[in-house]
């Protein structure tokens, strides 16, 4: 495997990826941290998987389908825009954009 | 478990869970007691009562719901700050089945945000307190489930479980904890952590009572298109003569007690006529380090729908939508939900992603493969729940790795999809529980639970 120590840069880069803003000094805990996580997941190096096809879910079917029907819904269009800050003309508020 | 009659009525149920609820207000179990209309639910179920009426199952039984399942009692927190002031318009289906029965929600219980820990220590709303000793944790995710049921406030209450979140607080805490096949319970309206691996299930303080809260809440759910059919009931039953035991567990990793009340519980089984057979599962050593690959993976794509805009909270003061973002996810996820989430992003990462994540998705197929094989020479496991029991408050909680090592007997079952129940299985000299799980194969659920009766002690 690749382990390799985590750079602060690593560390930013993730939280961008993740869209945290993180401060310095959450950044150093997290590169402890993840240094840490990281080595010790590491340790798969020890076993050998030569041949051995991966498994991503345990469910026992695949592409369940259902008719393609409008199905009456349990919230409406007001009971979900209530949840949010502030709405207008029945949309979602945020700041600008651009 | 009592439920409400002409004689004992659903209010005088309900007013007594609820009164213990307020009185153990210091070990910090709820985030919400549905005072209210839990009153009014139980008046309702005793007009019925009183007209001669059919009531269900759990006609006025007081239960606790983990608060990361979604009804519009009480805000839906998953114990998170990114979701406070969330009060869902919808209602999870093991809610909705277990209400329709009867039953009545009296409080939501402490978790660690978003069930990312193993102590419930990180809850935005600070940790539980274990039921059996003040300075120890509850054990985590579901530790204000497991620790409601322990102190007898309510007869049973709801967890999830993606690593050990139900078997693990169960264990902890002296109570039954079971998480089903993959796939046995609707996970609708359910606080989505990992996919592959979440499932819903029960803290009891009976077999019984877990039989009957299965029996209602299994089975298939359209709006859950993961849901197996309704098998439950219907599995023929089979002869169980023959109990495995993971010698890769045997070693002193594990706390002197438990291996002793291993021991003790195999010295029962085999004084009842059963064989025991020792079983070696040398993949399941590497199955937290999978566990903690595949699953961070998930969560940092579960976890990217919160982002302050549609619901819970939101950062003020962002100058544009890009800060609001990232403003909202800093300050609404706890360090844990962090870690996880950037772990997730790395492993995913182009460059990291056939070292981490498919080498951890191959060594699952590894996990999968051993317990078909142990199944094979064995009709059910018992092993231990975790290494140690219930730690100090603080001890781990700054320390990533030793908290994860905590789950290292737990999550190979749900990498694997099998069930398991945690039992009761004792003290340690301080007089903390200690609890071991019963592993089957997938959809041997009523078997496991039917056949941990002969565990109890005489």
């Amino acid at each position: 495997m690749v382990f390799m120590k985590v750079e602060s840069d690593t560390i930013y880069h993730l939280a961008d990826l993740s869209n945290f803003s993180i401060s310095e000094k959450e950044a150093e805990s997290l590169k402890k941290d993840l240094s840490e996580i990281l080595k010790y997941v590491s340790q798969l190096d020890k076993i050998d998987v030569e041949g051995i096809e991966p498994t991503y879910q345990v469910f026992e079917m695949e592409n369940v389908w259902r008719d393609d029907e409008i199905l009456e819904q349990e919230a409406l269009r007001e009971d979900l825009l209530s949840l949010t800050k502030e709405t207008k003309d029945n949309q979602i508020k945020v700041p600008k954009v651009l | 478990m009592k439920t409400a009659n002409k004689i004992v009525s659903a209010v005088r149920l309900v007013q007594d869970a609820l009164d213990k609820a307020h009185e153990f207000s210091d070990y910090n179990i709820f985030t919400f007691i549905n005072d209210e209309v839990a009153l009014k639910k139980a008046r309702e179920i005793d007009a019925k009562i009183a007209r001669g009426e059919k009531v269900g199952r759990l006609a006025g039984v007081p239960y606790a719901l983990k608060d990361n399942f979604l009804s519009p009692d009480g805000e839906t927190t998953a114990s998170a700050k990114i979701l406070t002031g969330f009060s869902s318009p919808v209602t999870a289906t093991a809610v909705a089945k277990l209400e329709a029965e009867g039953a009545i929600m009296i409080g939501r219980t402490n978790l660690d945000a978003f069930a990312h820990g193993s102590s419930t220590e990180n809850s935005y709303f600070g940790p539980t307190l274990n039921a059996f000793d003040r300075t120890r944790v509850a054990g985590g995710s579901s530790g204000g489930s497991a620790v409601a049921v322990a102190l007898n406030i309510v007869e049973f209450a709801t967890g999830t479980d993606t690593g050990g979140s139900i078997r693990q607080p169960a264990s902890f805490n002296g109570v039954y904890g079971f998480k089903p096949t993959y796939g046995c319970i609707s996970r609708y309206g359910v606080v989505a952590m990992a996919s592959s691996t979440d499932c819903v299930g029960f803290f009891t303080k009976s077999s019984e009572d877990m039989n009957l809260l299965m029996e209602i809440a299994n089975g298939k759910d359209s709006k859950d298109l993961t849901t197996l059919d309704n098998y439950y009931n219907d599995v023929e039953s089979k002869e169980i003569r023959k109990i495995g035991i993971v010698k890769d567990f045997d070693n002193d990793s594990v706390a002197p007690e438990i291996r002793k009340a291993l021991s003790d519980k195999c010295e029962l089984l085999k004084s009842k006529g059963y064989e025991i057979v020792e079983l070696e599962m040398p993949a399941l050593k590497y199955a937290l380090a999978a566990y903690y690959i595949i699953v961070p993976a998930e969560v940092a794509s579960n976890l990217s729908r919160y982002d302050g805009v549609r619901y819970g909270f939101r950062s003020d003061n962002s100058a544009d939508l890009d800060g609001l973002y990232a403003n909202t996810r800093d300050e609404g996820f706890m360090p844990e939900n962090k870690r996880r989430i950037m772990i997730g992003n790395f492993v995913l990462s182009s460059g990291f992603y056939d070292a981490y994540f498919l080498k951890a998705a191959k060594v699952r197929t590894l996990i999968i493969k051993e317990y078909e094989q142990a199944f094979k020479q064995c009709d059910f496991l018992l092993t231990p729940v975790s290494p140690n029991p219930a730690f100090k408050l603080g001890e781990k909680v700054n320390d990533p790795v030793a908290m994860y090592l905590e789950d290292m007997m737990s999550v190979s079952l749900n990498l694997a999809g099998v069930p398991g129940l945690a039992i009761p299985a004792g003290e340690t000299d301080k007089g903390l529980p200690i609890g071991l799980q019963l592993v089957g194969p997938r959809r041997s659920d009523k078997a496991l639970i039917t056949f941990s009766k002969e565990l109890e002690n005489e």
